[in-house]
């Protein structure tokens, strides 16, 4: 037992806020001073957005274990709600508009997240089909939600918290990095605390946890309304951020399976999974597309990427869930073990 | 309001009428609970019982007028045949099972079906015949879930660190580390309780049981499939927790030598019929529980005796 303990405790030297601290750090203090503005537009903006959105979805489906495929409709709720709190109401802090735009993602989040009480796995997932549908329905056939503006599609408003104008591509960074940063922390707080404990009790057995006392229903509820308010957030950065415009039609399924895909890759039931799940997701076609046209030169179109990606992904996520089902994250514990014991060896 | 709906609301009202009652006995309880941490021999009021509990499935007869009195700080064991209603019955208890006749009387409260989802605020907590930990919790994790029921604060609360949610933080961890410790689990704390070897997860499933501080522990098959090590030692540990919190213990078990040395009084099961209901050295001799389960099969094997 004590050699088991002894082989498994790893590298004591660094505390468990070193990583993210020195993230943090990398990320403010030397990023935004190097970084290219494709660095920006192509990476690092759809990363923070999507990885924000996979955290979000991983509180509802890695802990809490309810299956979802509506997350692309509570970023639009998001989105589109932002917009609205936005424009109509009169001297709304931006902060204040997102904040709000967040509360009614997770309304709607907690309406379609009810038939979770009587449905679990697949048909759970199916009936949140109807949030993807439904939602998008809504903003299209309704003109109200985008001003009435004739193509469906419009600008996103400058960025500002409390005065400071976040401008530019390093600005709009900045502004999600911010926002990224808060609520993954307070995330975090979320998942070690006992509200956290009762969303893996309800994932994993639920007449246990029902019997030792766990509100079943109002955790279920709870893990919607937290996830959608998160998934909304990063709806609000992907349009107002990222796109620069908001329209219904890039808040699609595809988007709801490319959220779930990066959940499984990334790793279920982690915080750092959705980020390491996202940067595959995001950094994997533009390193496709390089090796692409490096490789084939002009035979390898934007058709054949688009279809090559398509595979390559499927492919890709056929091998995670046989090879690594706890995702990237499990990988890249596995690799700083290897690599903390040669560490080690080589030391003595 | 639709007729429908009244119908549900008088039904729902019927099933869980004892609420109401539940706030009159509730500061009374209190009480009890505090002056008498050990156990007191002079009360022995009943802490359970059952009345005339009929269960059935599509027509198979699970349990069929089973009275059940069991008295407070009792080791009382069920046993009984494979299919004998054994684990019907303390689905029933527990509120899992809604009996189509009979109540349960719980604390002093009779119910037509104990809420499942205040029977850790009822005073009562249980295992399962299957494994029901949860795997992705560690050890000590899954026992402080075992305090899910005493959580008064809030999520938000709890993001952002109130004192409230601090205390109950604290005190979950305190209480679990102390059952763990209790139970000679302290050494497996930190790992995750789907990789356990199946003995110590039953053992966690106490834990998580115990952390709860239950008035009735009701344990479904503590010891199946273990070794006859592992079984005395459950059965010294059960008896140990019963000293030592003083609640009544419910028990389901197949082993009869273990069920007679660790229990105060045993039921017989046979058919969903309760055949006996006595000490373990009347049990020993009952010439009924011998045919049904104990004893021989010869004259049986045509099932006329039965």
């Amino acid at each position: 037992m004590s050699a088991l303990a002894t082989e498994f405790t790893v590298a004591p030297t660094l505390p468990k806020w070193a990583a993210p601290v020195l993230v943090l750090i990398i990320a403010y203090g030397v990023v935004p001073f190097v970084g290219t503005s494709y660095l920006f537009e192509a990476i690092l903006l759809p990363f923070l957005a999507l990885s924000l959105a996979g955290l979000g979805l991983n509180i509802l489906t890695g802990y809490a274990g309810q299956l979802s495929l509506g997350s692309a409709a509570f970023m639009a709720a998001g989105a589109f709600a932002a917009y609205n709190f936005n424009l109509r109401v009169e001297g709304l802090p931006l902060v204040g508009s997102i904040i709000l735009s967040g509360l009614v993602a997770a309304g709607i989040g907690i309406v379609f997240g009810l038939p979770s009480l009587r449905l679990r796995g697949f048909y759970l997932a199916v009936s949140t089909l109807a949030a993807q549908f439904f939602v998008q329905w809504a903003l299209t056939k309704f003109s109200w939600f985008s001003n009435n503006s004739s193509s469906g599609v419009i600008d996103a408003p400058t960025l500002s918290i409390g005065g400071i104008v976040f401008s530019g591509a390093a600005g709009r960074y900045l502004f999600s990095l911010t926002i990224v940063t808060v609520i993954t922390f307070l995330a975090y707080r979320l998942v070690i605390s006992q509200t956290g404990r009762n969303f893996i009790a309800v994932r994993d057995n639920e007449t246990a946890a029902r019997i030792i006392g766990v509100p079943v229903l109002r955790t279920k509820l709870l893990a919607f309304a937290i996830s959608s308010f998160i998934i909304g957030v990063a709806g609000v950065l992907w349009a107002f951020a990222y796109l620069r415009t908001v329209e219904p039609a890039g808040f699609n399924l595809d988007r709801s399976f490319q959220i779930l895909f990066i959940i499984i890759i990334g790793g279920l039931a982690s915080i750092r999974g959705a980020f390491f799940g996202a940067a595959l997701i995001v950094v994997f076609p533009l390193v496709l597309a390089r090796l692409g046209s490096f490789l084939l030169g002009d035979i390898f179109d934007s058709g054949v990427l688009d279809m090559s990606q398509r595979i390559v992904l499927g492919a890709l996520i056929i091998l995670f869930l046989i090879l690594e089902p706890d995702g990237l994250v499990s990988l890249w514990d596995r690799i700083r073990r290897r690599l903390g014991s040669a560490l080690r060896l080589t030391r003595r | 309001m639709s007729m429908a709906n009244y119908a549900f609301e008088v039904s729902q009202t019927s099933a869980y009428a004892p609420e109401i009652l539940e706030g009159l006995s509730s500061a009374e309880r209190r009480d009890d609970a505090a002056s008498a941490p050990v156990r007191d021999e002079s009360d022995l009021s009943t802490g359970l019982a059952l009345e005339d509990i009929n269960l059935s499935f599509g027509g198979v007869v699970a349990l069929a007028g089973v009275d059940l009195s069991i008295k407070a700080g009792e080791i009382r064991a069920i046993i009984g045949p494979n299919g004998a209603g054994k684990s019907s019955l303390i689905n029933v208890i527990s509120g899992v099972y809604r009996p189509e006749r009979g109540h349960v009387v719980l604390n002093g409260v009779r119910y037509a079906q104990v809420p499942t989802q205040k029977l850790a605020h009822l005073g009562v907590a249980r295992t399962f015949q299957n494994l029901a930990l949860f795997k992705g919790l560690s050890v000590l994790d899954n026992v402080v879930a075992g305090r899910a029921h005493t959580v008064r604060s809030s999520f938000a609360g709890q993001i952002v660190g109130t004192p409230l949610s601090r205390r109950e933080r604290r005190d979950s961890y305190d209480r679990a580390i102390q059952i763990l410790d209790f139970l000679h689990l302290g050494g497996v704390r930190d790992r995750l309780a789907g990789t356990l070897p199946y003995g110590l997860q039953k053992r966690v499933e106490l834990a998580r049981a115990l952390v709860a501080e239950p008035r009735l522990l009701l344990l479904d098959e503590p010891m199946a499939g273990m070794t006859a090590t592992e079984k005395s030692e459950m059965a010294s540990f059960i008896r140990a927790a019963r000293d030592r919190f003083g609640m009544t213990v419910v028990l389901i078990e197949h082993d009869v030598g273990v069920v007679m040395e660790l229990s105060d009084r045993i039921a017989v099961l046979d058919y969903g019929l309760k055949i006996a209901d006595a000490t373990p050295a009347e049990i020993r001799s009952d010439q009924r529980v011998i045919d049904a389960y104990l004893g021989v099969v010869s004259e049986n094997e045509d099932g006329g005796g039965i």
